[in-house]
């Protein structure tokens, strides 16, 4: 097998990947970054919204309010040390990235442009603050070609087209590097590394409905997992209550903006009944969980009572033309209706994963060991949607995403730093090192099997859709994990068809499902175990937030076992803010 | 072949469906020319390929009759 030697090896090429990529790289180090695609067609280009930072451009603001509605909106599950190291660096991260040359939108004096999401107060819980920096409604994409474009000038060397198969760690846990899979030769190669960085992105596929672009299949959390890193708070995935049926594909909140309303199946605009006041324009989890009920009481549209409608014809012609036209597009190509003259299908729809793998504020995995919750992994960093800082808890506030992966990508640079210091010198490769990676891509070479990828692909879909999606029931979700128990043993028997070595996808596809099938069952078992409602959790069966009982993050162990950890409820430098109930 | 239905692995969901059923219809039908000059559209990052595929944007050369192609999936 081909051998390269690298300082830190980087998996994943998207925000936060490139952002540690660039910091390591600057300050001198060999760095190798592993992408399935083209860096930058990473899903950080999906990011539409912007990224939020205290800056006070257009409202007086302050850090400090900031962390308060992170910890607010997390329902109190995230950890305080680490929502106030990410709330007090976001200006510095932006202003950073700013320097790099990103084109933010600009306010008639020149200052960064500013606009207000949901969830963002001033003084505590007070008037709607304006806090999150933007570039048109291309925040993403902006960052991602900047980051890239800064990566070549320091030299990161990047790997295109290669898929991470399995960690290399030696007999005392220390992580050594990655085999990877070089999709256009259709060989492995071995990244030899002081220090090994997983920056994989999210795993939406696990469900049907789902924002997520193709490549989020959660390889960082199947190689975590398989390596013997339990996956934390994994029962808590943000549903987007508009998403395309049957394509997934976002309408924004931006419709519900300009007068946008949800219908039944009766014709009822029935967001009346869940939020009298604010209606349409609730909160994403309460909008997801009204049309979710809706659903499964009956009252949903169409000859299967699937979905709800998004009507908007009545906002005007002119208006539709003029405000919306990319919604227009959207419905037109992936729900064949013109919302000038008809609704839009829609269901609730997987849009981001806040749980992961676990880390502590400055990135390094940390899993329970004989000295505590919390011991460090030697050489294994973790940064972004794949990981579990936590600083989203239980639920996401929009823009904090591309700030969580600005932040903690340096944050995790700086730490990886001080590490490679210490050892500066890499232990040497045990001879069965890479075994794991190559004993899975080998599997693929068998010719007999019963079973195709696809179907199991699908079936897993379908499981986690209906059996773990925003409605959830013991029962239902048991019956869940017997179903995807099967759908496991079926993946087992399956086998491929195409056995060519080129851009072999049918291999690819069957090596992310293996991810996938990791992060659905740690998703579904996790959620089976918390009979608490908490954030983006909603247990019909146990409605209430139980914090006595379940002010913890769970740990979800590749063997089906699952532990917990406490909440870092102490912030590094300022008053806590104990649990209080969560009204908007 | 299989290249071009990597390369249209994209990080934008709108992209992953569009060109998929682009390719689903077309793949097998696709002359050498034609694959190369869709590759060559893969090129462009996701925001402008989305932008030319739904007509705000023109590429530079790429055949008008393939684009047509992939603006009706």
């Amino acid at each position: 097998m081909e051998k390269r030697k690298f300082d830190v090896a980087i998996i994943g090429a998207g925000g936060a990947g490139m952002r540690a990529a660039l910091q390591l790289s600057t300050a001198g180090y060999k760095v190798a970054v592993l992408s399935k695609v083209f860096p930058t067609r990473s899903h950080t280009v999906a990011a539409q919204g912007g990224i939020t930072a205290a800056l006070g451009n257009v409202t007086e603001d302050n850090w400090l309010w900031h962390m308060y509605d992170t910890v607010k909106g997390s329902d109190y599950l995230g950890d305080q040390d680490a929502i106030e190291y990410m709330c007090r660096m976001g200006p510095q991260v932006v202003y950073e990235m700013e320097h790099f040359g990103l084109p933010f939108s600009r306010l008639e004096n020149g200052k960064i442009y500013q606009r207000p999401f949901g969830g963002q107060s001033r003084n505590f819980g007070g008037d709607q603050a304006t806090r999150t920096c933007a570039a048109a409604d291309r925040t993403g994409h902006a960052m991602l070609h900047t980051l890239y474009q800064r990566n070549i000038q320091a030299k990161t060397h990047f790997f295109v087209e290669f898929l991470a198969i399995d960690l290399v760690r030696d007999a005392e846990g220390r992580v050594l590097g990655v085999v990877a899979l070089d999709m256009e030769k259709g060989e492995p190669l071995l990244i030899e590394a002081r220090a090994t960085l997983l920056a994989t992105g999210g795993a939406g596929r696990i469900f049907q409905a789902s924002t997520n672009a193709f490549i989020n299949t959660g390889d960082g959390l199947g190689m975590a997992s398989r390596a013997g890193i339990p996956l934390e708070d994994m029962e808590f995935w943000q549903f987007h209550p508009t998403g395309v049926m049957g394509a997934g594909v976002l309408i924004s909140e931006g419709v519900r903006g300009e007068g946008g309303y949800l219908v039944n199946g009766a014709g009822e605009r029935f967001m009346e009944r869940y939020a009298p006041h604010a209606r349409d324009l609730a909160g994403r989890d309460v909008v997801a969980r009204a049309i979710a009920i809706e659903i499964h009481e009956g009252r949903g549209c169409g000859p299967h009572k699937d979905h709800v409608l998004l009507k908007l014809d009545h906002i005007g012609r002119d208006e539709i033309l003029d405000k919306l036209p990319g919604i227009r597009e959207i419905a037109l190509k992936f729900a064949h209706v013109d919302p000038l003259e008809a609704p839009i299908p829609v269901v609730p729809t997987a849009h981001y994963m806040m749980g992961g793998i676990p880390t502590h504020y400055r990135g390094q995995v940390v899993v329970p060991a004989r000295t505590g919750p919390e011991e460090a992994v030697p050489g294994l960093y973790a940064i972004g949607e794949c990981a579990c800082v936590s600083v989203h808890g239980a639920n996401r506030l929009g823009g904090n995403s591309l700030l969580d992966l600005l932040v903690f990508g340096q944050a995790a640079a700086e730490h990886i730093v001080e590490f490679l210091k210490e050892n500066p010198t890499s232990p040497p490769i045990p001879k069965e090192g890479p075994d794991l990676a190559l004993a899975r891509l080998a599997r693929w070479d068998r010719r007999e099997g019963t079973e195709r990828v696809a179907d199991v692909y699908r079936d897993m879909q379908g499981i986690m859709q209906s059996h773990c999606g925003v409605f959830r029931r013991a029962e239902v979700l048991e019956e869940g994990i017997a179903k995807l128990e099967e759908a496991r043993q079926r993946l087992d028997r399956a086998a491929i068809d195409d056995h060519s070595k080129v851009f072999n996808t049918a291999r690819v596809e069957a090596l992310e499902l293996e991810n996938l099938m990791e992060v659905a069952f740690a998703t579904i078992r996790s959620a089976a175990a918390r009979t608490e409602s908490r954030g983006a959790h909603a247990r019909d069966d146990y409605p209430e937030r139980d914090d006595r009982n379940w002010l913890k993050h769970t740990l979800a162990h590749g063997d089906g076992t699952i532990d917990y950890k406490p909440v870092r409820l102490k912030p590094l430098t300022v008053p806590s803010f104990p649990p209080k109930t969560r009204t908007y | 072949m299989s290249e071009l239905r990597w390369r249209s692995r994209r990080g934008m969901l709108e992209l992953d469906i569009v060109l998929g059923r682009f390719l689903d219809r077309h793949e097998a039908r696709l002359s050498e020319d034609q694959a190369k000059a869709y590759l060559g559209l893969l090129e462009y990052p996701d925001a402008e390929l989305w932008d030319i595929i739904t007509g705000k944007g023109e590429p530079e050369a790429v055949e008008k009759p393939l684009l047509e192609l992939i603006r009706m999936n």
